[in-house]
């Protein structure tokens, strides 16, 4: 019984995690009809984003809760500003063409951010790109040479992993026989506030209503004077702050950073939008707390190593036996 | 000689030429000059196996490596095991050959197979799912085999007898090349291609969409395990590693700066990067960089990719083969 409930505990709190990526996913594909590839590495800069606050700020040597809000503050403005760059840059100027253009662009931006960041620092004289440019019989200007010098930290971060600092102390609770930490009820009460949040968003305020408009069908709102590139691109920043909060959240348990580390979560967070069917809001949280659970579950009673490929073996399932989800709709493609 | 004989003799025509031309190349080439140009013809094998997917049939898989993995370890599982076994009555070399034949066979034949489980659920959705499911599956795969002690786990299966060569490398180019220019102008390849253009139009036209998606797919699968069969027997050695999406993405680069639906296209970008690769060998930890870049660049500036769905051949003058397909190639 305790064991059913630490399960169920440890799944609920995976669960909100997946949910807030999916968010991002499906809120994209709706308004888009494109995979934005690049979610699960919006997710990794988030995750980074933090740790260069927190280590600008010293969180190592002296916590604090303010701190924390710094951090997330500062994650949250750096993933808005990448998913918007994204857009901007890589999906839009494609929007007409074939949608293979914007999966391959999609595919592209993901692998640039994953690969760009595990490149050796710019400090590091010696096998940066800069420090090959003398080599090519380029001169690196005096400028950009001091200005990096002057950069606090490594950036890009290579591929070591790092360790997230722990903003406030951590507490652990026996609640009849199930372990909880301070970290975990902060997380959940932090990414349910962040849903609901979004869910006031996208059905009470005008924004979420042009947002819906769009979705449902995109020319059709331009013409009834609804600015869709300006829906489209907040949209994406909308998405990409949820990535950047969600992998903050996981931060929190499991410290562990490197460049790649938003692949299986995205690809698992994908999973869960189509679970709950691609497009739909309430959808992508069903499936977040239905994948993490079911996660959590597997692992928990059989063994561990299946942990990954429950998400695919979920995903097969849907796409043979109700390829448009828990919450989607049939959509006939029309001629 | 008749023309009724020369027309017997024309299907077996890239065999005449290839295996002298191969044999000769074989006998002069140096050590290092051999390894480029297994790797190459590897490459260009992966290459066109994948356009069959990603450029006729316009269903875009990034999961190419997965395939090639289970190729390679079926092929090599099957020379270790049978490296001392001689069949009576052939000389060694022979023998070995023969058995080789078999390993890569079998390794196609695997790969076909999980192919076929990958593509049957996948392929009844649109594209855009099936590129995030096959990069899925192509990780799952990979960790199967790093926790399979059976298959040597994360270290892999060393100790390979050093089978390829450029004859078996050539030969496998050849037989790839030939196998999707056959593909492309016969009916059923016609069935891919109006998948590609437009799915609806093709099901309303009576094209099994599903059926002939993962038909391809399948074929694309068998290919790549013959690439995988073939790049282990030269370097010896057999790791999950050799694997990973890096792989899959090396090859899906090629195809779409090639240009998706031309053959030639995936032949030249294959060759082009594998020599700039060669070229550029301290460079290594910006390869995965310059490549996404050179991804979303192509995207914005040509998205056709070099040749388009062009065929080189399809420019060149008669008496050098060209020969124009009724009408324009779609």
């Amino acid at each position: 019984m305790t064991e059913l409930l630490q399960h169920l505990v440890n799944g609920i709190s995976l669960g909100t995690i997946y949910a807030l990526i999916a968010l991002g996913y499906t809120m994209v594909y709706g308004v888009l009809k494109l995979i934005n590839f690049a979610h699960g590495d919006v997710y990794m800069v988030g995750a980074f984003a933090g740790y260069y606050v927190a280590t600008a700020l010293d969180v190592q040597q002296r916590p604090g809760p303010g701190k924390a809000v710094a951090v997330f503050l500062g994650a949250m403005v750096v993933t808005g500003a990448l998913g918007f760059a994204i857009e901007r840059l890589a999906y839009r100027p494609l929007r007409a063409r074939p949608r293979l253009a914007a999966l391959i662009t999609a595919i592209g931006v993901s692998f640039l951010l994953e690969y760009g960041f595990q490149l050796p620092s710019l400090r590091n004289q010696g096998s940066s790109l800069l420090g090959l440019l003398p080599g090519w019989g380029l001169a690196v200007p005096g400028w950009l040479s001091s200005l990096v010098a002057a950069l606090p930290v490594d950036f890009p971060p290579g591929p070591t992993p790092r360790f997230f600092p722990e903003p406030f102390e951590r507490v652990d609770w026996t609640v009849l026989g199930v372990h909880v930490s301070n970290y975990d009820v902060v997380s959940f009460a932090v990414a349910v506030g962040f849903m609901v949040g979004l869910q006031l968003v996208v059905y009470r305020t005008k924004f979420g209503t042009a947002m819906r408009a769009v979705s449902f069908d995109a020319r059709i709102a331009g013409l009834m004077g609804i600015p869709v590139n300006r829906v489209i691109s907040g949209t994406f920043v909308l998405g990409s702050v949820l990535a950047g909060v969600a992998a903050l959240l996981v931060a929190g348990s499991r410290p562990r950073i490197d460049p790649i580390m938003g692949l299986m979560p995205g690809l698992k967070a994908f999973v869960a939008a189509v679970l709950g069917g691609i497009g739909s809001v309430p959808g992508a949280m069903v499936g977040g707390l239905a994948l993490g659970l079911g996660e959590e579950m597997v692992a928990g009673y059989t063994s561990s190593s299946f942990r990954d490929g429950i998400a695919f073996a979920m995903l097969i399932l849907v796409l043979l036996l109700r390829p448009e989800g828990l919450f989607g709709r049939v959509t006939v493609e029309k001629v | 000689m008749t023309g009724r004989a020369l027309l017997l003799l024309r299907p077996a025509l890239p065999l005449i030429v290839a295996v002298p031309a191969l044999w000769a190349l074989q006998a002069v080439a140096p050590p290092y000059v051999s390894i480029f140009l297994i790797a190459l013809g590897v490459n260009v094998i992966l290459a066109v196996s994948l356009n069959v997917v990603n450029g006729f049939t316009g269903q875009f898989s990034i999961g190419h490596a997965a395939f090639m993995a289970v190729g390679a370890y079926t092929a090599a599982k099957i020379t270790t095991a049978l490296r001392d076994v001689q069949i009576a009555g052939l000389p060694v070399g022979i023998s070995d050959a023969v058995v080789f034949a078999a390993a890569l066979g079998a390794g196609m034949l695997l790969a076909a197979v999980a192919g076929l489980l990958v593509g049957v659920p996948s392929l009844r959705l649109r594209g855009d799912y099936l590129a995030i499911v096959t990069l899925g599956f192509g990780e799952i795969i990979r960790v199967i085999i790093e926790n399979s002690s059976f298959l040597g786990g994360a270290t892999g299966i060393s100790g390979l007898p050093p089978d390829t060569n450029i004859v078996w490398t050539g030969l496998g180019v050849v037989a790839t090349v030939v196998m999707a220019r056959r593909l492309q102008t016969s009916t059923q390849g016609r069935a891919l291609l109006a998948i590609r253009e437009d799915e609806v139009a093709a099901e309303a036209m009576g094209v099994d969409t599903v059926g002939w998606k993962v038909r391809a797919f399948v074929i694309s699968a068998a290919f790549a395990g013959l690439a995988g069969g073939l790049l282990v027997h030269k370097i010896l050695l057999c790791t999950p590693r050799m694997f990973t999406f890096v792989k899959s993405f090396e090859v899906v680069v090629m195809v779409v700066l090639g240009g998706m639906g031309s053959i030639s296209g995936s032949i030249f970008a294959a060759a082009g990067l594998t020599l700039a690769l060669e070229w550029l060998r301290g460079l290594d930890q910006y390869r995965m960089v310059i490549y996404s870049l050179l991804l979303v660049v192509l995207m914005l500036v040509r998205p056709t990719g070099l040749f388009g769905t062009r065929e080189l051949w399809d420019h060149l003058p008669r008496w050098l083969g060209g020969r124009r397909v009724d009408g324009r190639m779609p």
